[in-house]
């Protein structure tokens, strides 16, 4: 919403300066977006020519004196056509800048003759795309004055930013009102003069669709001339923006944003029959004012005649019956639409203008006839003719909301006491009416506060004009007991699991929810239920079922960047379906080219390996580990989804059921598919997936028991099938004597001819911590062969010779 | 006898010079097994002491005796400084260039996200104030994100928020991304009783892409309803906060009233700061207004959606971009960096995993 000051203050009697009342707007409610003050348009100044000779080395410029108020004439070279002797126009000294060019001037020489300033064109002031000629003045405009004060060119453009809230705001009028009710002067031109017309309208105006036109007002005046608007209405419309067309137009322009009062005005001559206020045929047709053809729909609402649709109901008037420099018999229309259907139609349309600004936001019932008297005095005063009289049809008058207020609801809220009388006041200055003596009055909400429903709403305008500034802060009462409770498990387990993973040398990212399709769907989504039916981009479209993808093509984006050795992970939700529970927590990584735990790249001291599923395995393991998971009690499966390399991937579970985690290298196809390189491995854990913890009564640990005994170590070696998992190995070695055997390490891993064909040599360290006595020889043997023989039961594996 | 001592003198000297010779240990040993073996030159001398009158033993004792000594000091001391000379001799061949660079530790190397880290940050702040971390569903139905709040049905609020819609689900539902964290207090509301305090970060989406919007972006909500919490009330848990998260000894802050349509009163705060410094925002000084939050007193439909009484409950709520007061506090001049993922970017702003932000310990190093 924009206005100029002299705007306003044709509605507000104030002393307040430009700065008070911008202070004053943003502080009510009403924020400024913006302040033009034309301090740009100051330094030119309205000048005299008194000579103008030829330029002695160019044809087309002139060597001008010119008087500009200040003394001595001064010499300018100038090229405009209209350039000479008498002519009075806006001059611009040495020093000054000129918006239109963005120069700022200096004393120069143009082919050899020193010109001191410039005779400006409209353009270069940006006044207008005028740039024939320079500015001509009248004869009785005063040499030395400043141009914009003396043009009321300098008139300030203030922006605000207005809240969907308050379409009384929309207009020059309210905003004044909301400012005298704070305080900054009194509201004027309250008050609407009815017309006196003659003669009932010719055209009769049907309502068939009430519910989308709850009023509807017109009135005939005949024998206009219509023709540009005055200087002083143009200049107010160029400054916020609207282009002058002629003057009905302009009158309706300017009583949309003076009044918030949007208006049409037909060339009645062009209107057909009689008016039907209707839902449009679906597929009708109109060429609106904006000379576009919209395609209607019975959703939507038209103003047609007998030959169709003449016009968009509360959004766009139609060309073929707008006024023009040839109307003579002017129909002035005052209605009310149902916001719903403006903002619906406006949406389908595409169309914004400042009438669906308003009406979607509700325009005051309770002007629309006075909207209509205003309008057509303002046609009378600027256009003449013979008016009508006002044809309203279809309204039954505004039942105004009453609240119900107790004014220690001001207090309750707001904490501050505003007392009974000051609140009264300050409804009674924005236009409610109050009633009741009591801590609880009736208060009458006017017709043009739509937004206004409730208690709350009453003490939003006490408080908002009262001054916000004046609520002083007060400690929110402190709680009895320290704060045990902040994070709940799961943001403590996916907390954890993030520091655990950047400890590990990994850089968090966060990268995009919604990928495209076709990395969704080879990563297990792609569901039409997380699909977006409006994506931002082609690429962007399905929520993720995994972290991986995005993962793996951030890995991508910086190996194209030249950091090919990148470890990234992000701990977040992926999709699985729509509903809450579908909401996975995860926490995925990548591992790219060298980027290893230990370090990435070349290094004197041992230059770091490829990436291998050994390495995202550890990551997922720290992750679930940090995460609470009980670590000792998972399973290592090999296998994984189908993203991964079959024969490098693992999944790790608890239980049968309950998969915790999956890891490995990717399969080439996925990476083909995805269109990036390796060596790349990634994981992700299931953060949510992760049993709760127990509740314990104490958070005492187990007591330690420290053997006396001095612990020994014993090293195994056993040939094996190579189909051998290792796990099995280690557990059958390790299950033998649960209390003796504290650990068993697998140290060496040998493939060979000398340990046969599809054959392999583990070799393990099994540790043994003595709990009663030192162990005999005899002892040992006997550990050791328990050990052997279930290594071979379970594995077939033999000791090694 | 004077013969006697001239030999004990002979043997002296020829046996501190072998001493003074012997070049390792091994030749130190030969010369106390030559002096003071078995069969030693001085032991030797010290049989013969039997033989002796006792006059004679009287003299000849003492100085064998003390020719011993002397012999067995002087090979001691050789002995150590040899050892020393070895030890020295090992010492600077073993020198290594301890200018070599290491390898840098993995948990020096790792990265936490700003987002995440910012989170953290606002964690330990409103856990000081009594409030718990609460999360919801970034997939939603139009019941929590708009209806709920009181939203009207095609009011143009909603058309603010530039929303992300699903294609409709097998019931015909039609979903949608979160266009703020809110739905999570009418969520609050329907699983907890007053009196709730929480602060809700999380993801939120808007068909919006420029340097400062994107079309996922996060922010935290903040959540207080009991039976008195009031404006003076949420002006000061907002000023604590600031003051906290900005590190500042004191922050000016205006509070301009606005509209949200699930609060009422509602209000937009800006923070008083310097932005004369180019890449820099400074606070707690400096004559610029920052927008940066919106707040309000929850609206009594909403309450009456999340199942309260609004005669018997009220509370405020209050919401701002977690990315944004990044950005302010760090100085990251590009949001849209915040989601690329480029590891420079992560090194740069990022924050090593060890940093944790506590009260105790500093919001920030």
């Amino acid at each position: 919403m924009k206005f100029t000051l002299s705007w306003l203050k044709d509605h507000l009697d104030t002393d307040a300066s430009l700065d008070e009342i911008v202070e004053k707007l943003t502080m009510i409610g009403l924020e400024v977006e913006s302040v033009d003050d034309k301090a740009v348009l100051k330094p030119f100044v309205i000048a005299k020519v008194l000579s103008a000779e030829q330029h002695p080395d160019a044809d087309r410029l002139r060597v001008l004196s010119v008087d500009t108020g200040t003394g001595d004439p001064v010499q300018v070279v100038c090229g405009a056509p209209n350039a000479r002797a008498g002519l009075i126009g806006a001059f611009a000294a040495p020093g000054t800048y000129v918006p239109g060019i963005d120069v700022t001037l200096s004393i120069g020489k143009i082919r050899g003759v020193e010109s001191h300033g410039m005779m400006c064109s409209e353009r270069e002031l940006e006044l207008s795309d005028e740039h024939n000629g320079i500015i001509e003045l009248p004869e009785d405009a005063p040499v030395g004055v400043s141009y914009a004060t003396w043009a009321k060119l300098d008139d300030a453009v203030i922006e605000i930013n207005l809240t969907p809230n308050r379409p009384d705001a929309t207009s020059v009028h309210g905003i004044a009102r909301d400012l005298a009710a704070a305080g900054l002067g009194t509201l004027k031109n309250d008050a609407v003069a009815p017309v006196k017309g003659e003669g009932a309208c010719p055209i009769k105006v049907t309502i068939e669709a009430p519910d989308l036109c709850p009023g509807f007002a017109v009135r005939l005046v005949k024998g206009v001339k219509n023709g540009p608007s005055p200087k002083w209405m143009q200049q107010r419309l160029i400054a916020i923006g609207l282009r002058p067309i002629n003057a009905l137009v302009d009158i309706t322009n300017y009583l949309t944003f003076d009044r918030g009062r949007p208006l049409h005005v037909y060339d009645a001559k062009k209107v057909v029959g009689d008016i039907v206020v209707r839902r449009a045929h679906d597929g009708e047709t109109l060429v609106a004012l904006d000379g576009r053809t919209y395609t209607l729909n019975s959703q939507m609402c038209t103003i047609a005649d007998a030959e169709g649709a003449d016009s968009i109901a509360g959004v766009m008037g139609g060309e073929h019956t707008g006024s023009d420099e040839d109307t003579t018999d002017v129909l002035i229309e005052s209605a009310l639409w149902e916001p719903l259907n403006v903002a619906r139609t406006g949406r389908a349309l595409g169309i914004i203008t400042d009438a669906r600004y308003r009406f979607e936001r509700g325009v005051d019932p309770e002007f629309m006839v006075p909207g209509l008297d205003l309008a057509t005095q303002m046609v009378l005063d600027l256009c003449g003719g013979t008016p009508g009289e006002a044809q309203v049809v279809g309204y039954a008058g505004h039942q105004p909301k009453v609240v119900t207020f107790p004014f220690a609801e001001v207090k309750r809220l707001t904490g501050i006491e505003v007392s009974a009388d000051e609140s009264r006041a300050i409804l009674t200055r924005l236009g409610f009416t109050p009633k009741g003596d009591g801590e609880v009055i009736e208060v009458t909400v006017p017709s043009w506060r739509p937004d206004v429903d409730g208690k709350a709403d009453i003490v939003e305008e006490v408080m908002r004009i009262h001054g916000v500034d004046n609520i002083a802060p007060q400690p929110l009462t402190s709680h009895d007991a320290v704060n045990g409770r902040i994070l709940t498990q799961l943001q403590i387990r996916t907390r954890n699991a993030r520091r655990a993973l950047a400890v590990r040398g990994m850089m968090e990212a966060v990268t995009w929810s919604f990928i495209p399709a076709k990395h969704a769907e080879l990563f297990g989504g792609g569901a039409t239920a997380l699909k977006l039916s409006n994506p931002i981009a082609a690429d962007m479209s399905d929520m993720r079922p995994s972290l991986l993808p995005g993962l793996i093509s951030a890995a991508q984006r910086n190996a194209d960047r030249g950091f090919a050795d990148v470890a990234l992970f992000e701990v977040s939700g992926t999709y699985e379906g729509d509903t809450p529970d579908k909401q996975r927590r995860v926490a995925g990584g990548v591992r790219r080219g060298t980027a290893k735990l230990d370090g990435q790249g070349r290094h004197w001291a041992g230059n770091a390996a490829s990436v291998n599923v050994y390495d995202v395995k550890a990551d997922a393991l720290a992750a679930l580990e940090a995460a609470g998971a009980p670590v000792e009690r998972l399973q290592i499966e090999a296998g994984g989804p189908a993203w991964y390399h079959p024969g490098r991937s693992g999944t790790i579970k608890l239980g049968p059921k309950v998969v915790l985690g999956t890891f490995g290298e990717f399969h080439p196809k996925t990476l083909e598919a995805l269109d990036v390189s390796g060596p790349l491995c990634g994981f992700e854990v299931f953060i949510d997936a992760i049993p709760e913890a127990k509740a314990k009564p104490t958070r005492t640990k187990p007591k330690l028991e420290l053997s006396p005994f001095q612990a020994v170590r014993r090293d195994f070696a056993f040939v094996v099938d190579k189909a051998v998992e290792v796990a099995s190995l280690t557990r059958a070695a390790g299950s033998v004597d649960k209390k003796l055997i504290t650990d068993v390490r697998v140290f060496d891993i040998f493939e060979g001819a000398s340990v046969g064909a599809d054959k392999k040599s583990v070799a393990i360290e099994v540790a043994i911590q003595p709990l009663e006595r030192t162990l005999t020889d005899e002892d040992f043997e006997t550990l050791a062969r328990k050990i052997v023989d279930n290594v071979a039961k379970q594995t077939g594996g033999v000791l090694r010779g | 006898m004077s013969e006697q001592n001239a030999q004990l003198a002979a043997l002296e000297a020829t046996l501190l010079s072998d001493i003074a010779a012997a070049g390792d240990e091994a030749a130190i040993e030969a010369v106390r097994v030559a002096a003071l073996g078995k069969k030693g030159s001085i032991s030797e001398k010290l049989k013969t002491l039997g033989a002796m009158s006792a006059e004679e033993r009287q003299v000849m004792g003492p100085a064998i005796n003390g020719l011993r000594d002397r012999v067995g000091t002087a090979l001691a001391a050789r002995k150590s400084d040899l050892r020393d000379a070895a030890i020295e001799a090992r010492l600077v061949s073993e020198k290594l260039d301890v200018t070599l660079p290491v390898r840098q530790s993995p948990a020096e190397r790792g990265r936490i996200h700003p987002i995440s880290q910012v989170i953290d940050e606002i964690t330990a702040i409103f856990g000081d104030l009594g409030f718990a971390i609460a999360e919801g569903p970034d997939v939603e139905t139009d019941h929590y994100n708009f209806t709920a709040l009181n939203f009207p049905e095609g009011h143009p609020a909603r058309e603010m928020h530039d929303t992300f819609f699903f294609e409709p689900n097998e019931a015909g539902e039609r979903k949608l991304l979160r266009t703020h964290t809110s739905p999570v207090q009418i969520r609050t509301m329907e699983a907890q009783q007053p009196p709730i305090r929480i602060v809700i970060p999380g993801k939120t989406y808007r068909q919006d892409s420029d340097a400062t919007h994107s079309p996922m972006f996060h922010q935290v909500e903040g959540l207080v309803i009991d039976k008195s919490a009031n404006v003076a009330n949420m002006k000061w848990v907002l000023e604590e906060f600031c003051k906290a998260f900005f590190e500042v000894d004191s922050v000016k802050m205006r509070f301009r009233p606005s509209f949200f349509p699930f609060t009422e009163p509602s209000m937009e705060v800006d923070i008083q700061c310097d932005r004369s410094r180019p890449g820099e925002v400074r606070f707690g000084e400096g004559n610029d207004w920052l927008e940066i939050l919106g707040c309000g007193m929850v609206h009594p439909n909403v309450l009456r959606h999340g199942g309260l009484d609004p005669e018997i409950y009220q509370g405020f709520a209050w919401g701002m971009g977690i990315d944004r007061i990044a950005m302010l506090k760090y100085g990251m001049p590009d949001l849209r960096a915040f989601f690329d993922a480029d590891v420079r970017w992560l090194q740069h702003y990022g924050f090593r995993p060890l940093d944790l932000p506590t009260l105790f310990g500093g919001l920030s190093q």
